[in-house]
């Protein structure tokens, strides 16, 4: 295990949340989400090119960023289950970003005082973007668990689908055991009162109740994924595999 | 694609000819209409027309490059389109603000637009086939749009005019963008070059197609003329267009798909072969190869949306009330 691929399951988990992002532009439920959620979309995608340049810098291959992002198959993505999960609906995509934002923004915060100079250029970025990230899916939470009966339905069939992911977030892989140990990552587990204090909050304004979770769902670091990670790859990568080499 | 959203246009007003001739003093002094000045209910309604119908077409118009995001072939393209089209609904959120400054509601233009009775510009009715549509829309359909709305920026309606200029700062950037994508295809391999040449083939009549009817043709010109909506004629931008493009193709070596086009000496200007008119108004009738998907996916859309639009006035009139009950 090396300190590369700890990076590229950081930028696995930030481009495939991305592109969950992405797939809803045009069809949001109001002009305002067509604007915001590509704009949450271009922050994570932003943050995965570095990442990727630099793990492939670490790796010493001479891989692109693209090459990272577009010739790996879903058995070498190494994304949390989390990310990967499909839109459904607005509760499930808002509530997959709040969690997801409220497990990063801490751990940003922590990489500003890594040992690797990039990694702490793309923490003091991503530490801003997770917290409006945090503000806007947070408000939507709030929203819909406190809107309307069907709103509220929506929200706690949201939990009940995605808070078996959540645990997932704050295991370490060998790889990011590894970047741990030598302090260019912050441990992982560190993350959970600073995150649970964040949903706690949004949770009771929206008037969910956070499950107990007696049997979460792992895997993503081993490259067990669900099945639409597959489809969401080979939509993804297919322009660029069926042009080998080409500039684009 | 704004010519085409004075098409159908009812420009008929019916205030006293020294209101009107009032009107026209201060059109011609060149002052800018404001939302709340007195204006001949022509004026308005020209206005409400053309602004929602621009404004829909910018909403529309995410569908196609929308399209392609998901299949990008690089991750800088992805971002760089996902922030164009980004930049597309922000123009369509800026027009449907300066629309109801005359009194139109969005609900209402919205509404509108999924009912088929408001329209938007035929081309985005044509399908996105490969990434070379991506650059192309850019470098034909942005740069038509730029042509139209430069001269909008001078738009006798103040909140229109004042929209434009950020609005045509944005396109022209994505018109480099198109033209740079396209360039970097036909300078790639040999697959890349042909798409870039199939996606010229497709999209080249229908861009020219965007500047409206032949002057001669379009009935309601003469009123907007005057009342400085509109400010060179459908003909006198579509041969702009033409002049300016052309070039950029040769430089590409891409072919026009138009065994006519030959430059005129005379009038400066190129000469271009017959417009294929029945299309046009088969398109711009709502029988465009994607006008069904088009409404249908907007549709779904808003209605999927419902719920979430209905749970945040809800959640807004409870926090309104509780914050009144504590006072």
């Amino acid at each position: 295990m090396a300190v590369y691929q700890a990076l590229l399951e950081l930028a696995d988990d930030n481009l495939v949340l991305g592109h969950r992002l992405s797939e809803w532009c045009g069809h949001a439920p109001m002009l305002e989400e067509d604007l915001a959620m590509p704009n949450m979309a271009l922050d994570l995608i932003g943050t995965a090119r570095v990442l990727y340049d630099r793990a492939a810098a670490l790796e010493g291959k001479g891989q692109s960023e693209d090459d990272m992002a577009f010739l790996r198959g879903e058995r070498e993505y190494r994304n949390c289950l989390l990310v990967e999960r499909p839109n459904e609906d607005f509760a499930q995509t808002m509530l997959r970003q709040l969690y997801f934002a409220a497990f990063m923004k801490p751990f940003w915060d922590a990489a500003l005082n890594g040992t690797d100079e990039v990694v702490r250029g793309v923490a003091g970025k991503a530490a801003k973007e997770m917290a409006y990230h945090i503000r806007h899916a947070g408000e939507w939470v709030i929203r819909l668990g406190d809107g309307t009966d069907e709103s509220a339905a929506r929200m706690r069939d949201a939990v009940f689908a995605l808070s078996i992911y959540v645990d997932e977030l704050f295991e370490s892989s060998a790889a990011a055991a590894e970047a741990e140990a030598a302090g260019v990552l912050p441990k992982r587990a560190d993350m959970r009162p600073a995150f649970d204090a964040v949903i706690a909050q949004v949770f009771t304004e929206a008037l969910l109740e956070a499950p107990s979770v007696d049997y979460p769902q792992t895997g993503g670091r081993d490259g067990r994924h669900g099945e639409g990670l597959g489809h969401m790859l080979a939509e993804m990568q297919s322009l660029y595999r069926a042009h080998p080499g080409a500039r684009w | 694609m704004y010519s085409q959203g004075l098409i159908g246009a009812d420009g008929s007003t019916h205030e006293t000819q020294e209101f009107l001739d009032r009107f026209q003093a201060r059109i011609d002094a060149e002052q800018k209409i404001e939302p709340t000045d007195a204006m001949p209910e022509g004026y308005r309604r020209t206005l409400v027309r053309q602004i929602g119908q621009h404004a829909h077409s910018e909403i529309v118009g995410m569908l196609p490059e929308g399209n392609w995001i998901t299949r990008a072939p690089t991750l800088r393209r992805k971002a760089a389109l996902l922030a164009k089209v980004q930049d597309e609904g922000g123009h369509g959120l800026y027009l449907y603000s300066a629309a109801e400054t005359l009194g139109v509601s969005r609900e209402e233009m919205t509404e509108e637009l999924l009912s088929g009775k408001a329209k938007y510009s035929s081309i985005f009715n044509y399908p996105t086939l490969s990434w070379a549509d991506i650059g192309t829309i850019g470098w034909l359909v942005d740069g038509a749009a730029i042509m139209n709305q430069i001269p909008l920026c001078r738009c006798s309606f103040g909140p229109y005019a004042r929209a434009m200029i950020r609005v045509c700062k944005e396109e022209s950037f994505h018109q480099r963008q198109g033209y740079e994508i396209v360039m970097t295809l036909a300078q790639g391999t040999p697959e890349q070059k042909e798409m870039a040449q199939d996606s010229l083939n497709r999209w080249w009549w229908p861009s020219i197609m965007m500047f409206g009817p032949h002057d001669a043709d379009s009935q309601h010109s003469d009123q907007s003329m005057a009342w400085k909506i509109k400010r060179f004629s459908n003909d006198e931008l579509r041969q702009k267009f033409i002049d300016a493009t052309v070039p950029q193709a040769e430089y590409l070596g891409l072919k026009i798909p138009d065994p006519d086009l030959k430059w005129n000496e005379e009038k400066g200007g190129y000469d271009h072969g017959p417009i294929d008119w029945s299309e046009f108004w088969r398109v711009v009738k709502g029988h465009g190869p994607m006008a069904r998907d088009r409404i249908k996916d907007r549709k779904a859309a808003w209605d999927n949306g419902a719920w979430v639009r209905e749970a945040a006035l809800a959640h807004a009139e409870k926090r309104r009330a509780r914050k009144m009950a504590a006072e």
